[in-house]
This record gives structure tokens, C-alpha cells and sequence, in this order.
């Protein structure tokens, strides 16, 4: 369950970044879609982590990025869902997206040398504190 | 705000001592000797665990006899233990496949893998690294800090040229370094000690050329018989890292 060990960098950096400045009121996260996650686990994971911390009121808002490639040989560019990804190769990207070098390949020219243009990681794009 | 960076010192918390093996150079016995110092702490009692760094060319599971091994999915990856070791590789995830990655992926591959295995507590983590001076060494100067280096370097003048470089790049980082071990000697030479006076850096001793060590990979318990284990177990001894 990588959701958990997610929420946890999640907390601790939202912590780190807002140090000794009260509550927090929302939490605004990109979740890209190559990392396929959870987001209903996530949520459960940051809500009961957050608990006694300074982000226990938070809310935790989510946007999910597309993903999308672009051959570095040919410059065809693709998404996601053009590739196919079998259950392991899927769970393997999960964990680490950047294997995604290693099972998909460019559906044009079949070179691995591509670039994850969109859609990879976890990030806090904002966080909003309480007033007062 | 990328919360990877945030977590990776809590992974780290319990781990009491971090050492990245490097060269610089490849074909010097990087994988070998940092999976031999992982059997060979983990026999002298110590905790330890073994981080695969060269996503290029994993060879520390196959030289640990872990092919089939495979990390537990808990909160995050927690390394399956290997004779006593504690293993983590990019290997476990992407099969025998090629892993392709380009400078930024590599950082990215890096900080993911940090970020989410659980080593638990260790009195020691080994670090194989690969060859060159990219980014698996510069990243791991920016955020192991407390990382020290233990160099290898085989007598070839190829090699110490490299392993020089190395040895400046680490100190402009303040990466502290354990010392140098020379391996792969396989007569008289004493070009390697008198290098590392001149670096400044500790010699740790040498290593001999073993012909049977092919045989005994994927073997711990053959790897710990060989005239290579002994003499590493004395040179680590020397230098401190096993008890």
C-alpha cells in the first residue's frame, strides 16, 4: 500500500514547509496519473495521519494529471491509456514511475527513449492556513 | 512542493551508518565487494542492508542469490532479507527488463526508492553504486549527507586516474571517505598505497585477483568461504566498519 508511505511524505512536508503557523485549512495535490494511486485510500491515509498534527482540520483537495510521452526519436507523443501495462509492470510503475522506461515503449517508432512530458509524481501545489 | 524529500529522513532515522561504495571506474569489484561487506556485517553481527544504486546494471541480488526475491508491500517497500541482508533493488521491480533512464529520471528513480523503502533500524546500509561521477553520486552527496565513500580502485593506471577525480569531486562535496581498498592485485605493485598518500585518503589494503569467485556467485555462504572475504573481512576490520 504505497498511499501510505505517500500520505506520510504528504504531512511532513506540508509541516515542514508551514512550521509553527497554525492550522492548516487545505491541502491541493497533483497526483500524476502514471503513478495510478489510490485516492480514496490516499485520502483515508492522510486523514489518519494528520490526526493530532496540525493538518487534522485540513482539507485535502486532488487533481490528477494525465499522463503523457513523447518519443525522443521520432517525436510521436501519447498517453497513458495507448499503452498497455500489464497488473505487475503496473504495480512496478506504481511504486517507482520512472520504470515505465522499461515496459512501454513509443507506439510509433518502438524506441524506450522517451520523455514523460506530464503525469509522474506526487506533489503539494498549494496549502492554504487557517486565518487567526 | 515534492514531499519525497520530506520522508526520506524519517526512512533514514534508524539507520546508524550509511557507506556508498564508488569507483568512478567499472569492472573494479564495486557489487562484489559492497555485497560481500553486506555478508560479511551481517555475519559479524551488525544490521545491515544493501541499497542496488546501479539502476543500469543491478547486480547485487544476482551476486546475493535473491533473483526471485521481492521487496513487501507495507505502508511503502519493505527489502526482502538476503542471507542476512537486507535488499533493495530496482531489479525486484523491473524484472530482467532493460531500465533506461536519462539524468533527471535517474535522480527521480533514486528519490522515489529512498522515499518509499522501509529499512527499519540498521547499524549499517551499504550503498553499490555505479560507474561515473552522475547523478547517483551527486544525489547521494545532496541528501545522504551523513553518506561516507569507500573507494575501490584495481592497480590499473585506468582506474586510479578515475578513482582520482573521484577522490576530488568527494571532498568539494565534503563527502567523508573511509579509505581505499585496492582489488583485483595480482603481484607486487604498491602504485595504489602511494596514490592514496597523495590523496589524502586512508589505503585499506589489497584484494587479490580470485579466479573462484565467479563460481560462488549467488552463493553467500560459498562468497563468505573465499580468499576474497577473508582478506575484505580484515580490511574492513582495519578500517573500522566491521566490529
Amino acid at each position: 500500500m504505497h498511499e501510505w508511505a505517500l500520505a506520510e511524505a504528504i504531512i511532513r512536508c506540508v509541516e515542514d514547509a508551514t512550521g509553527g503557523k497554525g492550522g492548516v485549512e487545505e491541502v491541493y495535490i497533483v497526483v500524476g496519473e502514471l503513478q495510478s494511486i489510490d485516492l480514496e485510500v490516499l485520502r483515508w491515509a492522510l486523514g489518519e495521519l494528520s490526526r493530532g498534527t496540525r493538518l487534522e482540520q485540513a482539507t485535502f483537495r486532488f487533481e490528477v494529471e494525465r499522463a503523457e510521452f513523447a518519443c525522443r526519436n521520432c517525436g510521436k507523443r501519447w498517453s497513458l491509456s495507448d499503452a498497455s501495462l500489464g497488473e505487475e509492470e503496473r504495480e512496478a510503475v506504481h511504486f517507482v514511475p520512472e520504470l515505465v522506461h522499461s515496459f512501454v515503449k513509443c507506439p510509433a517508432c518502438g524506441s524506450p527513449d522517451f520523455e514523460v512530458v506530464k503525469g509522474r509524481g506526487v506533489w503539494v501545489k498549494y496549502v492554504r492556513l487557517r486565518e487567526g | 512542493m515534492d514531499p519525497r524529500l520530506s520522508v526520506i529522513g524519517e526512512r533514514l532515522e534508524e539507520v546508524a551508518r550509511i557507506i556508498v561504495v564508488c569507483s568512478g571506474k567499472g569492472g573494479v569489484g564495486k557489487s562484489l565487494i559492497a555485497s560481500l561487506t553486506s555478508l560479511l556485517s551481517s555475519r559479524s553481527g551488525l544490521r545491515v542492508g544493501l541499497l542496488d544504486l546501479d539502476f543500469h546494471g543491478p547486480s547485487c541480488h544476482i551476486i546475493l542469490g535473491a533473483r526471485k526475491a521481492s521487496p513487501l508491500e507495507d505502508r511503502g517497500l519493505v527489502p526482502p532479507t538476503v542471507a542476512g541482508v537486507r535488499l533493495m533493488s530496482l531489479a525486484f521491480l523491473a524484472g530482467d527488463k532493460p531500465i533506461p533512464l536519462r539524468g533527471a529520471d535517474v535522480t527521480n528513480a533514486l528519490l522515489e526508492l529512498l522515499a518509499i523503502t522501509r529499512w527499519g533500524r540498521l547499524d549499517l546500509l551499504i550503498v553499490d553504486s555505479p560507474p561515473g561521477m552522475g547523478e547517483e553520486i551527486l544525489d547521494v552527496a545532496r541528501i545522504l549527507r551523513r553518506a561516507e565513500a569507500l573507494l575501490v580502485t584495481t592497480p590499473s593506471p585506468l582506474s586510479l586516474s578515475t578513482v582520482s577525480r573521484l577522490v576530488q569531486l568527494l571532498k568539494s562535496l565534503r563527502t567523508p571517505i573511509v579509505g581505499v581498498l585496492e582489488n583485483m592485485r595480482r603481484e607486487e605493485e604498491g602504485e595504489v598505497a602511494r596514490e592514496a598518500r597523495r590523496w589524502g585518503v586512508r589505503y585499506l589494503g589489497w584484494l587479490p585477483y580470485d579466479p573462484e569467485i565467479e563460481a560462488a556467485i549467488g552463493d553467500p555462504a560459498r562468497l563468505l568461504s573465499t580468499q576474497l572475504a577473508r582478506r575484505l573481512g580484515e580490511a574492513l576490520r582495519e578500517a573500522g566498519i566491521l566490529r
